[in-house]
Formats: C-alpha cells, structure tokens, sequence
C-alpha cells in the first residue's frame, strides 16, 4: 500500500495541534480543584480536549489511507514542538536528559518508518 | 501567550512525578488498543468527506470503542500532567508506537523486519532515560 501525500500532510498538521491541545490539557489540569465547576468551568481543559479532538479527526482522515507504520511517526513533530511549549509556557528546563531521551524516540520513529518502506 | 501559563510554583513531589510517569506508560497500552480500533474502523471511510467521518465516529462501533479508550487515556494523562512535566509526559505516548507497530505486524500483516526490531529498541531506550532521569529527582 502507498501513503498519499495527503495523508502526511493530515497527520503531520494533526501532530502540531496535538502538542498544543497538550499545553492546554496541562494548564487546565492544574486549575482542578474538588469542586464540579472546577471542571465545568475550566475553558483550558476545555479547549485542550476540544483541539485535541480535532487534531484526532485529521489522525482519521489521514489514516484512513496509507500505511500506519509510515504515518504514525509523523506523530514526532508533536514532540519536538512539545519541549519547546514546556520550556516557553511551563518553565520546564530542556535538560540533557530530555534531549537523549527525545532523541532516542525520534531515532527509533526513523528506524521504524524505513522498515515500513 | 504567557498568560496560559500557571503562575504556580510547582514543587515537584518525587513519589507523585513517578506515578505520574508510571500512568502515561500504562496509558500507552489503551493508546494502541484504541489506535487498533480506529484504524480498523476507518477502513470504511477511506474514500468519507470530513462530515461523513464525524458521524462515523458514533456509528461504526469500533471507531466509536476507540474514541471512547481515549476518553479513558485523556482523563489519566490530565490526572498525570497535574505532577509530572510536560516535556517528560507527553513524549512518553510514544511507546504506543512500539505497541502499534508490533499490532501491526500481527492484526494488519504488516512485515517485521530488523529496522523496526531496532526501532523499538531505540523507542523503549528514549522512554527508559525519560522515565528514570525524570522522575527520580
């Protein structure tokens, strides 16, 4: 099976939303208090679950063609973008840690995509 | 921009930052089963428009069951994000690759071969630095 460019493209956009969506889950979950209008009315958490829906629908709609192995790695653009918006929003230290880590899951996500070909 | 930022100092508890860890890697298993279930049910929809997709998500049952595990993993990881730095956390879900491909390879006949055999090794060696460089401090 080929992987439209298309379906790249779905996913990749997907991923960058993803990782957003993820700044917002994290500033939302920490305005959680025991309280139901914590929840109700917590409009980060909200918006983070909302983009991170519509970044899952672009997932299917890029998915629905091509190879999963081809496209899942795609996903690791969200990463990248991931220890920048901690650093910037969060305050969280790239360490060296960190970048071994990231950059052994981005080595083994290349890996995985040209064993796909 | 900064504003989304919390103004809280966050005093990272130890014993919570790897529980924190410890849940996003068992969530990684829901994401592939919950990946499992979408890509199966979106080889209905290979050739839907955008609105077609959306009403197949409640109507074709395993898309549906996929959406729901979600819905499970979302709740965990926001429990997980509340002790646990993003930067750790999220790369983590990609231990769901490791899941999927070897998914893959048994549900989809997709091939195994020694390039993905060393991915999987290079995943679970990011998330094994991730996991104890960043919950033992």
């Amino acid at each position: 099976m080929k992987t439209p460019v298309s379906s790249m493209v779905l996913v990749l956009v997907g991923s960058l939303i993803g990782s957003i969506g993820a700044v917002y889950l994290k500033s939302g979950a920490h305005e959680l208090r025991r309280h139901w209008a914590s929840l109700l009315l917590n409009w980060r958490l909200a918006l983070g679950i909302a983009i991170y829906l519509v970044s899952s629908v672009l997932f299917v709609k890029g998915m629905s063609r091509g190879e999963l192995s081809v496209l899942f790695p795609m996903v690791s653009l969200g990463y990248i973008c991931t220890l920048a918006w901690s650093r910037i929003f969060f305050n969280e230290a790239i360490t060296r840690v960190k970048l071994y880590g990231v950059g052994l899951i981005l080595a083994g996500i290349v890996f995985l995509g040209l064993g796909s070909r | 921009m900064s504003s989304i930022s919390t103004p809280e100092v966050h005093v990272a508890d130890p014993a919570k930052r790897r529980q924190a860890i410890l849940t996003v890697i068992g969530c990684t298993l829901l994401v592939a089963i919950a990946q499992y279930l979408i890509k199966s049910g979106a080889n209905q929809l290979s050739h839907a428009g955008l609105v077609a997709t959306l009403i197949g998500i409640f109507t074709i049952l395993p898309l549906f069951a996929g959406y729901a595990l979600y819905g499970v993993f979302t709740v965990l990881f926001v429990g997980a994000l509340r002790h646990g730095e993003l930067s750790i956390l999220y790369p983590l879900i990609s231990l769901s690759y490791v899941w999927v491909t070897i998914t893959a390879v048994l549900a989809f006949h997709e091939s195994m071969n020694p390039l993905k055999i060393v991915g999987i090794a290079l995943i679970i060696g990011g998330v094994a630095v991730l996991g104890y460089g960043g919950g033992g401090k």
